[in-house]
C-alpha cells in the first residue's frame, strides 16, 4: 500500500496526493494525520487535491472525517485545489463535505488558517 | 471489451482507471469522464465489499442515432439485494457509509439497471452517452 506524506510547515500540516486514492490509503492518512497532529500539535491542515482525478462517497467521507478528527486537535482542515469536473460530481452525488472548508489554492488555504478571510 | 478482476482495493483503482481510458477515447467530455470514473468506483467498491468480488466489464457502444457511449457492467455472485427500492433510496446503507453509493451513481450516469436477487448475485449496466 501506498502512503501520502505529511510536510510540517509552521504550524500547518501539508498533504498533497499525488496517487490514485485506494480505500486503504485514505484510512492510513487519517490514521497518520492524527498521529501528526497529537505529535505536533499543529494547528492547521491542508490538503491539496490538485492531482485528484475522482472524489466518489468513500473518499470524501474520508476527507470529512479528517476534518471532524482534526478539530478534536483544536485544528482546521482546508481542502484545496478541487478540480471542477470532481466539485460537479461531487454535487450531483450527492455528497456534503461537511467539516471541513474549502479553498481555491494552497495560498488562499493557508489565508483562511492563519485568519485572515 | 475489457474486463477488470475485482478481487481487492487495487483492482477498484484499475477499474476506475480503465474506465477513464475508454470514455475519453469515445469522446466524453473531462466533467462526464468524471461522473462515469466515479460511478464505476462506487459500484466497484460495491462488488467488492457487498458482493464478495466479481467482474467489471467495459465496453464501447453506439446509439441507435450514432452517439459514441460508454457501458459498464459489475457483476458479482454475493448475497443480492432483497429489496431494491430500498437499496437505491438515498442515504439507506448496509453498512457505516454514507448510503450514496449506487443512488448516486445512478445520478451520474444516463442508463442504469440493476438485477439482483437474494441469493443469486447483482448485475448493475450502466450507460453514459457522449453529448
Amino acid at each position: 500500500m501506498e502512503r501520502v506524506p505529511i510536510l510540517k510547515i509552521g504550524q500547518t500540516l501539508f498533504v498533497s496526493i499525488q496517487i490514485d486514492l485506494q480505500d486503504d490509503t485514505v484510512m492510513r492518512l487519517q490514521e497518520d494525520l492524527a498521529d501528526e497532529l497529537a505529535a505536533t500539535g499543529a494547528r492547521g491542515v491542508i490538503i491539496d487535491i490538485t492531482a485528484v482525478e475522482i472524489v466518489d462517497s468513500f473518499i470524501g467521507r474520508m476527507l470529512s472525517m479528517i476534518g471532524s478528527i482534526s478539530r478534536l486537535f483544536d485544528a482546521d482542515t482546508v481542502i484545496v485545489g478541487m478540480r471542477p469536473a470532481v466539485a460537479i460530481t461531487l454535487t450531483e452525488l450527492g455528497l456534503p463535505l461537511t467539516g471541513v472548508r474549502t479553498a481555491l489554492n494552497a495560498e488562499k488555504g493557508l489565508e483562511i488558517l492563519n485568519g485572515k478571510s | 471489451m475489457d474486463e477488470v478482476q475485482i478481487q481487492s482495493g487495487n483492482d477498484v483503482v484499475r477499474v476506475r482507471q480503465q474506465v477513464r481510458v475508454v470514455a475519453a477515447q469515445n469522446g466524453l467530455s473531462l466533467v462526464d469522464q468524471t461522473k462515469l470514473v466515479t460511478a464505476a468506483s462506487e459500484l466497484a467498491r460495491n462488488t467488492l465489499v457487498h458482493g464478495g468480488g466479481g467482474v467489471a466489464k467495459i465496453e464501447a457502444v453506439k446509439s441507435g442515432n450514432g452517439r459514441a457511449g460508454v457501458k459498464l457492467q459489475f457483476s458479482d455472485e454475493g448475497p443480492g439485494i432483497a429489496d431494491i427500492d430500498l437499496a437505491l433510496t438515498d442515504g439507506w446503507t448496509t453498512g457505516s457509509g454514507l448510503g450514496l453509493g449506487l443512488s448516486g451513481s445512478r445520478r451520474l450516469v444516463d442508463e442504469f439497471q440493476l438485477n439482483s436477487k437474494p441469493g443469486a448475485g447483482t448485475s448493475v449496466v450502466v450507460v453514459k452517452w457522449s453529448r
